[in-house]
Parts: C-alpha cells; sequence; structure tokens
C-alpha cells in the first residue's frame, strides 16, 4: 500500500512535471532562442486551458461549450487560439526595446484573468469548468486513467521537443540566434527582424496554450485560480532560467527538476507546527525568488549550458 | 451632472495621482537604468505596510506616519539595488527587468510573512465625513489630500530637477549616460537619488490607495499595469509628462465607467484595469515615445 501510494505520488509529479516541462520549452523558443521576454505566460495558459475545456465538455447550462470534441482538437484548438492572441501581442511590441514586450504580455495575462473571472456565461466564473474529460478517458478508469495521461503528457512533450529540435538546427533557428546575439549585424544581413521574432513569440505561445490545455484535462476541472498569474510565469522562468536557457534539454531538465523540488519541499513544509505550515508557501515562494536571483548572478548558463549546432557539411 | 463630479470625476483625480506618484518612479527608473522596474508595484506595497507598522504603535493619523513608511521603502530599494540590480548592470538590461520581476515576488513573500494576507484597514479615527462645498460637491478629505500632496510633490520635483546640482546631473544621465559619465558626474549618486526619489513616492502613493480601501499584499501589484500605462503615456524620462500621464489614465478609467449613453455604464467597472491596458497599447501602436515627446529606449 505504501509503495503503492508513492508511486502514484510520483505519478502525479511526473504528470505535472511534464506540463511544466513542455511550458519551458515553449519559453525556451521565446526567450532561449528569440531573446524576448513573456511574463504573462499564466495568460497564454490560461487562454489554451480554457479553450481546450470548452471545446471538449459535454452540453452544460452553466457555460459555454457542448461541442465534447476528442482531446486532441481540443488541445489544436488551445493551440490555435494561445497562439493568435501571442501573434497580436507581437505585432505591436516586438519593434519596441524588450521592456515594452514585458509590459504588454503581463497586460495580457491579467486582462484574461478579468475576462475569465467576469463572463461567465462563457467560462462559469469563479465558480469553474468540470467534467473536463481525460483522454481515452472512455476506456480506462481509475488509478490507471492517470498512467494513461502521464504516457499522453510526455508523448505531448517528445513532440514539442522534437519540433524544437528541428527549429533549432534549422537555418530558421539560425537566423533567430543571429538576430538575439546581435540584431545590427542580422539586419546587415538582410534577416527580416521583426518578422523572426513574431513568428517565434507566436510558436512559443501556442505551445505555452497546448500545455495549458493538458493541465485542465489532468485536473478535470478548471476555476480561475488554477491558472494563478504569479505561480505558473514565475516558476517557469525559474525553471528555464536553472535548467540552461537555450537548450531544450536543458529546458526540459529545469522543469522536472524545480518541479520535483517545490512538490517535495511541500511534503517536508507540510510536517512544520501548525503556526508555521500558513506561512510555509509564503517562504517557498520567497525561496523560489531567492534562487532566481542566484541563478541570474552565479549560473546564468544553467544545468545544461547552450550549445550550437554543428555544422555539417553535404558529403 | 452633480453625481459624474462627485463619483467619477474627483476619484479619477484622487487614483490619477497615485498612478502619477508611482509612474513618476518608474519613468526616472526606466530613463537612468534603463530598465522597466516591474517590483515598482510591491515597493509601494512595502512602503505601505511600513506606515501600517508604525500606525500600530503610534495612534496618530496615519497620513503624518507616512515617513516610516518611505524611510522603509528607500532602504528597501537601496539595498535590492545594491544586492540583486547592480551586479547585473554590465548584462543587457532584459537580465535586470527578469530580476526584478523576481524581486516583486520576493516583496509581496516577505509582506506575506511578517503581516499575513489578509486585508488590513488603517484605524484612522471613524469614518470622515466628505467635505461639501456649496452643497452640493462631497468630496472625501482623503482625496483632496491626495490631490495637494501630488501638486506639492510635482512642484518640489520640478525645482529639484532643474534647480539642484544632483537634479540636474540626474537629468543629464537620463539624456545620455555616457557623455554624463565622461563628463565627470557621478552616476552611481545619481542612481542612488533614483532610487531614494521613486521609492518615497512610491510609499506615498501606496498609504493613499490602502486609506481610500485596505491594505493587502497585492496592493500594489493590482496598480503595476496603469503605472506603466501612464509612465509610457507620458514619455520614458519625462517626470511631468509621468504625473500628467497618471492623472490621464486615473480619469480615463474612472470615466470609462461612466453612463455616457443611456443608463448602462459605458465599460463595466470590473474591467478598469482594462482600460489602462488599451491605452497603453493603442499608444505603442501610435505613438511609442509617448505624449510629450519622451525617449524611445
Amino acid at each position: 500500500m505504501e509503495l503503492t501510494g508513492l508511486f502514484f505520488y510520483l505519478v502525479s509529479i511526473l504528470i505535472a512535471g511534464g506540463i511544466y516541462a513542455l511550458l519551458c520549452l515553449a519559453l525556451n523558443i521565446q526567450w532561449g532562442m528569440g531573446g524576448l521576454f513573456n511574463a504573462g505566460i499564466a495568460g497564454f495558459f490560461a487562454v489554451g486551458a480554457y479553450t481546450s475545456a470548452i471545446l471538449t465538455t459535454e452540453m452544460s447550462t452553466k457555460h459555454l461549450g457542448g461541442f465534447g470534441m476528442p482531446v486532441v482538437v481540443g488541445l489544436i484548438g488551445a493551440g490555435v487560439l494561445a497562439g493568435l492572441m501571442g501573434w497580436a501581442v507581437a505585432r505591436i511590441c516586438v519593434r519596441l526595446k524588450s521592456d515594452y514586450l514585458a509590459m504588454a504580455s503581463i497586460g495580457i495575462a491579467e486582462i484574461m484573468r478579468l475576462v475569465i473571472v467576469n463572463e461567465s456565461w462563457a467560462t462559469n466564473g469563479s465558480l469553474g469548468l468540470a467534467g473536463i474529460p481525460r483522454p481515452f478517458g472512455e476506456f480506462v478508469s481509475g488509478r490507471s486513467a492517470d498512467l494513461v495521461f502521464l504516457a499522453y503528457v510526455w508523448a505531448v512533450v517528445l513532440i514539442v521537443y522534437l519540433v524544437a529540435m528541428r527549429l533549432y538546427d534549422s537555418p530558421w533557428g539560425r537566423s533567430l540566434r543571429a538576430i538575439r546575439d546581435n540584431e545590427v549585424s542580422a539586419d546587415a544581413a538582410g534577416k527580416n527582424i521583426e518578422k523572426f521574432r513574431v513568428q517565434t513569440f507566436v510558436i512559443g505561445c501556442a505551445f505555452m496554450g497546448v500545455a495549458g490545455g493538458l493541465s485542465a484535462h489532468y485536473f478535470r476541472f478548471l476555476s480561475p485560480s488554477a491558472t494563478d498569474p504569479l505561480l505558473v510565469t514565475f516558476l517557469t522562468w525559474v525553471m528555464l532560467m536553472a535548467g540552461g536557457s537555450g537548450n531544450n534539454r536543458g529546458a526540459i531538465v529545469g522543469g522536472l527538476g524545480i518541479w520535483t523540488l517545490w512538490s517535495v519541499t511541500e511534503i517536508f513544509v507540510n510536517r512544520l507546527p501548525p503556526e508555521w505550515v500558513t506561512r510555509s508557501s509564503y517562504i517557498r515562494m520567497l525561496l523560489v525568488g531567492l534562487l532566481l536571483q542566484f541563478v541570474l548572478q552565479k549560473f546564468r548558463a544553467g544545468i545544461i549550458p547552450e550549445k550550437s549546432p554543428p555544422i555539417r557539411f553535404r558529403e | 451632472m452633480i453625481d459624474f463630479i462627485n463619483f467619477y470625476l474627483f476619484p479619477g483625480l484622487a487614483i490619477g495621482s497615485v498612478y502619477a506618484l508611482g509612474a513618476v518612479g518608474i519613468s526616472m527608473i526606466f530613463g537612468i537604468l534603463r530598465f522597466a522596474h516591474f517590483a515598482h508595484g510591491d515597493l509601494m506595497t512595502v512602503g505601505t505596510y511600513g506606515v501600517l507598522a508604525a500606525a500600530g504603535i503610534i495612534a496618530i493619523n496615519p497620513l503624518l506616519l507616512v515617513p516610516f513608511g518611505m524611510a522603509l521603502a528607500i532602504v528597501v530599494a537601496l539595498l535590492v539595488d545594491k544586492v540583486f540590480y547592480q551586479p547585473l548592470r554590465t548584462l543587457p538590461t532584459i537580465y535586470t527587468v527578469i530580476s526584478s520581476f523576481g524581486v516583486a515576488l520576493i516583496f509581496r513573500s516577505l509582506v506575506q510573512m511578517f503581516w499575513g494576507s489578509q486585508n488590513q484597514v488603517f484605524n484612522s479615527g471613524g469614518v470622515r465625513p466628505p467635505l461639501v462645498l456649496f452643497d452640493t460637491f462631497r468630496i472625501s478629505v482623503l482625496h483632496v489630500q491626495a490631490v495637494l500632496a501630488t501638486a506639492c510633490i510635482a512642484v518640489a520635483l520640478h525645482f529639484f530637477l532643474s534647480r539642484t546640482r544632483t537634479g540636474r546631473s540626474m537629468r543629464a544621465v537620463s539624456d545620455d549616460p555616457e557623455l554624463a559619465e565622461v563628463s565627470g558626474l557621478d552616476t552611481e549618486k545619481v542612481v542612488r537619488w533614483t532610487w531614494i526619489i521613486g521609492a518615497a513616492l512610491a510609499a506615498i502613493a501606496g498609504l493613499f490607495v490602502a486609506m481610500d480601501t485596505s491594505a493587502h499584499p497585492n496592493l500594489g501589484w493590482n496598480l503595476l499595469m496603469p503605472m506603466f500605462a501612464a509612465a509610457i503615456l507620458g514619455g520614458i524620462g519625462k517626470p511631468m509628462g509621468a504625473m500628467a500621464g497618471g492623472y490621464i489614465i486615473g480619469l480615463a478609467e474612472e470615466l470609462s465607467s461612466y453612463h455616457w449613453i443611456g443608463n448602462e455604464a459605458l465599460i463595466s467597472p470590473s474591467y478598469k484595469t482594462a482600460v489602462a491596458f488599451v491605452v497603453m497599447i493603442a499608444l505603442l501602436i501610435v505613438r511609442p515615445q509617448g505624449l510629450f515627446k519622451g525617449r524611445l529606449l
């Protein structure tokens, strides 16, 4: 009993860790490859989560929905809508200094939160959406469903990883790194900086949307608090920075590693005396904030530093 | 009409003062240190809780205790600059932006650790009746105080920046940091003064919001968006522009929920924050250097 409990605890860590790994891969495309600062990860995550949830749930009088579509369609829809939103933000902001993109993305995230809480005809407000299906939910149930979902999440991570690797080792990725490292010389070489940046931002946002969709299917229930702007955005940044920005493997390692740390400290902290338990979540937040400062100052390359793909010549 | 003035115009001016005071700091930091300071809202929260702590010990009008909040905010800001921002100064500024994002979280978790996350109301001696002018205008005393204080600060800041040596070197660094450096200006001193002014004004602004409603750990973070909008509106590196921007954003937010057409609010009050964002986006499309010819970094 003890062992199966531990096993399924591990499964739950791996599922959530996989979702965060996906967010890190998406952020890595934006920041690691493109040098774009996205402070509104939670916003794109939330859009993805709600889109996928609305597309796949059964008919309900409480919120928009009843399309009952398969989960894959929901996830694709999540990616498309989050990508469109990213496109709108990027179009306006990429030509300015990166700080402006940061301000605009954080604004988008705040507004998405307002929309989700206020437009209850679509999202059921703070009461949230219930009965979101899992992939292959009709074939498996109970605890084995978690295993199926684990495989599903990591299959998506694998696909996104392969896509990200392909992007990385391509003329497109090389141009992107050139723009990131020296905008003026890339411009002189005839690269359309604005176009490349918009594309990067959109691709990253779309994957963030997919990650949001997966989290909705995992919890089967979605309320505004599930997409807390701080936690999602902030943890993802710390994960990518610690794992190694610019390196896709680093992004996955960072996502999984920091998530494991975050979850394990929760167990530890819950054993503290009761008067400390309420404060412990703030202490964890504080430690994550300090971890980011440490990484920024002393450990900027991350666990697996960026490595340029080798140059290959055709035989 | 009277309703319009009492319930929309005056509150708009009051919240505008708060945005103005916050935006001045953001604009100056952006102009001199060249980065968007994401922890400015939470610096406001820190200052507010400094006053709250003092008010727990000394039972007088919290407005008189504002020096405690200012002092706390200044010390914290200088410390954070020294420990977290300065080591990153040689890197591209975007790293400092990321760092400030983390500092915002650090500030908030510290406030929550020491004071808890519940709402705390200032005990300012019961409910004060509003000022009544000509039997028609009813204005909250606090709102009048906020507007007057901001006006005084604006005048003082103007003289500081245009008449004193430190103020003038601040403007010089903001215009051209390299030129200022080779002309022998003490840039570290300028940076220090930027933090002192930014933090002090943030504490005042935070106190006005907290006294108008209540103090809670998300107080400053919720104001960050409109303050950024105000700073961009006024033009980066233009403190007086940021002041004007603050009032424009404050009025736009409040007046947007007035029933201009028919009996319905033009924009639902729950979307007030979105108004600031829309103004900011519109400005970034049309005129990113701001209304008053600020710099475009």
